[in-house]
């Protein structure tokens, strides 16, 4: 089945370029329908109501190189969840037929080089479906022009060069050394004496750590977030980041940095930089979109610490918040949008009790920033526990307790976010504002909902990680 | 001096004329050089396949595209153009310096990396390496291309009235 997913949505983009123009908007409808299908057919085998395997002929007639586990199993539910929460915003928040269309096609785009990322097993191909993500998001941020959407789109572009050449000459360095990029190549290259392996991986973890918004290598991220379209930046935000450089980070730890200790040093302090800066500055925004880019710079920061735990647990509890921070972030640039939508504005400074007036927006809010700042029976707070138990168990007690006061400042700047928008008396200035359409407040329901699910059946879903993670 | 040595000076300046100038126009053509210059040095290395492609893609193609996209755009009045020649020359002078340096420093740097470079000729039959072992990245190349399309679009394209 692993062949269709990237076959399956390149015939989608095929398909929905060749309706006539009057048939445009059908298109959005095209790229909801495959994120729907590739959610349902990929979540559905690990739970044990269905078996694909007699697609398996496909896969072997095709004979590309690509393979899934559990860990492309979360990836590509989360990427279906952030993509179909930004197809429905696409509706209110694209304001012409042209948009939605470009917009349909640029979520197909990136949702093949997703998946690819996803089921590569090899550091050229990743990097090839890295690069498609990119340019189709880069496109993303500029859909709607302006000089802050070119202004975010430059810097994404200018930062994700310096990436790139940083990855491909690392794969210089791997084909000179061992000959190959594939994983396994890597592994045995890693293990033979000599200092170019490291230098090699040292380049693609710098390249990773852009892509992924990692501090020192933040500075876009909250810029090309704020300045895009609203679906744009649920879709991006979600999951593109994360599938971009922090996925790569996961199955590199996965299969290839299984043991060694300098890349789980590097992901101790690097995470632990970023999960902590990130913070301070989601803190001192008064812009929500901003405040939520920054959060995202500290939770990516989590998931990278993790990794620096021990190493079954590690990754099953960065792979757990992926899942978690791709739903509920999703969910809260979709609260972003409809309050966007209904005031105008997304300065937090001239909000205010807008909690009477959208009271389904304030929930789901407040049930996906309590996620993220880990208060329990939520999804955050598990994913958070056993980071903290994975960091605990290989005697990281100075980094456990940094990610739980930085828990602390997470809650801090989620309650002043839903202080300043939703709680006191509201302002005069939106007596008139009422709760937003149905387009919008559907992803907000639905990622809330699987928000508390996941939390209540968390047992479940940490067996189903742990029979498969390694 | 040899040819070589020549040949990578020569691609370095071509490099930085490219980031200096402020002209698109003279920053493709010195790109284009650039490339040119890098495949000659592939070519002298054995790698005569990567020589062909960087030549007719990078120095080839590539201009092409970035001509085109230049003959789209507005020229600015020619003062604006003296005074962002001068900002930028202000801005980015040590950046020559800097890789002069960075030249010389490495010329001294005993570094204990001993690779065996590959034989010349012995990289396999191109076609095996594109249709059979990296058939995945050409899928992501033509999905990079059509990307590209799309991003043309949405940056060049004006909106018909048709579309509204």
């Amino acid at each position: 089945m692993s062949h269709l997913l990237l076959l399956v949505p390149f015939a989608a983009l095929i398909l929905a370029n060749l309706l006539p123009r009057s048939a445009r908007p059908a298109a959005t409808g095209i790229a909801l329908g495959v994120l729907a299908l590739q959610t349902v057919a990929v979540a559905l085998p690990p739970l044990g109501l269905a078996d694909w395997s007699a697609l398996n002929p496909v896969d072997t007639a095709i004979g590309l190189h690509v393979s899934m586990d559990n860990l492309s199993v979360l990836l590509l539910v989360s990427a279906g969840l952030a993509g179909m929460a930004s197809i429905f915003a696409a509706g209110p928040g694209l304001k012409t037929p042209r948009e939605r269309f470009l917009f349909a096609n640029l979520v197909l785009v990136a949702l093949i080089g997703i998946n690819g990322i996803s089921m590569v097993r090899d550091l050229f191909s990743l990097y090839v479906f890295i690069e498609v993500t990119a340019i189709a998001t880069f496109i993303l941020v500029v859909l709607r022009h302006g000089v802050e959407a070119y202004e975010g789109a430059w810097k994404y572009v200018i930062l994700s060069a310096v990436a790139s050449v940083l990855m491909l000459a690392s794969i210089a360095l791997f084909i000179l050394v061992e000959g190959g990029v594939s994983l396994s190549a890597i592994t045995h290259a890693l293990a033979s004496p000599g200092p170019i392996p490291w230098i090699a991986t040292a380049l693609f973890l710098c390249g990773l750590f852009i892509k992924g918004g990692l501090v020192p290598f933040h500075g876009w991220l909250a810029d090309a977030y704020s300045a895009a379209p609203a679906p744009s930046s649920i879709f991006m935000a979600g999951i593109v980041t994360k599938a971009s450089g922090v996925f790569a980070l996961m199955r590199l730890s996965q299969s290839v940095f299984v043991d060694a200790l300098p890349t789980r040093w590097i992901f101790l302090v690097v995470g632990a930089v970023t999960l902590v800066i990130g913070a301070f500055l989601a803190l001192t925004q008064s812009d929500m979109k901003r405040m939520l880019a920054y959060s995202s710079v500290s939770q990516i920061g989590y998931i990278v610490l993790a990794l620096g735990g021990s190493p079954q647990l590690g990754i099953v509890a960065a792979a757990l918040h992926f899942f978690n921070h791709a739903v509920s972030k999703s969910q809260l640039f979709a609260n972003a949008q409809a309050i966007e939508e209904q005031l105008g504005t997304i300065s937090m400074d001239r909000m205010g009790g807008l909690g009477s007036r959208m009271p389904v927006t304030a929930g789901t809010s407040a049930v996906a920033s309590l996620s993220i700042a880990g208060l329990p029976p939520l999804a955050g707070f598990w994913s958070k526990l056993l980071i903290v138990i994975a960091l605990w168990q290989v005697g990281q007690y100075v980094f456990a307790a940094i990610a739980i006061l930085t828990s602390l400042v997470t809650l801090g700047y989620f309650l002043s976010l839903q202080r300043r928008v939703f709680f006191g008396v509201p302002l005069a200035e939106w007596a008139n504002v009422r709760e937003v359409r149905g387009r919008l407040l559907t992803p907000a329901l639905a990622l809330s909902l699987i928000t508390v699910a996941v939390g209540l059946v968390f047992p479940l879903v940490l067996s189903l990680l742990l029979g498969g993670s390694r | 001096m040899t040819l070589m040595t020549i040949l990578l000076v020569l691609l370095v300046l071509a490099a930085l004329w490219a980031s200096m100038t402020t002209l698109l126009l003279r920053a493709t053509i010195a790109l284009a050089l650039a490339s040119a210059m890098l495949a000659v040095v592939m070519y002298a290395l054995g790698a005569t396949i990567a020589a062909v492609l960087e030549l007719s893609v990078c120095a080839g193609l590539i201009s092409v595209v970035f001509v085109s996209v230049i003959s789209l755009t507005q020229r600015k009045p020619f003062k604006d153009y003296v005074v962002r020649r001068m900002s930028r020359l202000t801005r980015f002078w040590p950046l020559p310096l800097v890789l002069i340096a960075a030249g010389v420093a490495l010329t001294f740097v005993r570094a204990p990396i001993q690779v065996a470079l590959p034989a010349a000729g012995a990289e396999e039959d191109v076609r095996v390496v594109l249709w059979n072992l990296r058939q995945l990245d050409l899928f992501g190349q033509i999905l990079i291309l059509l990307a590209g399309v799309i991003g043309v679009l949405v940056l060049f394209k004006r909106e018909g009235k048709d579309d509204n």
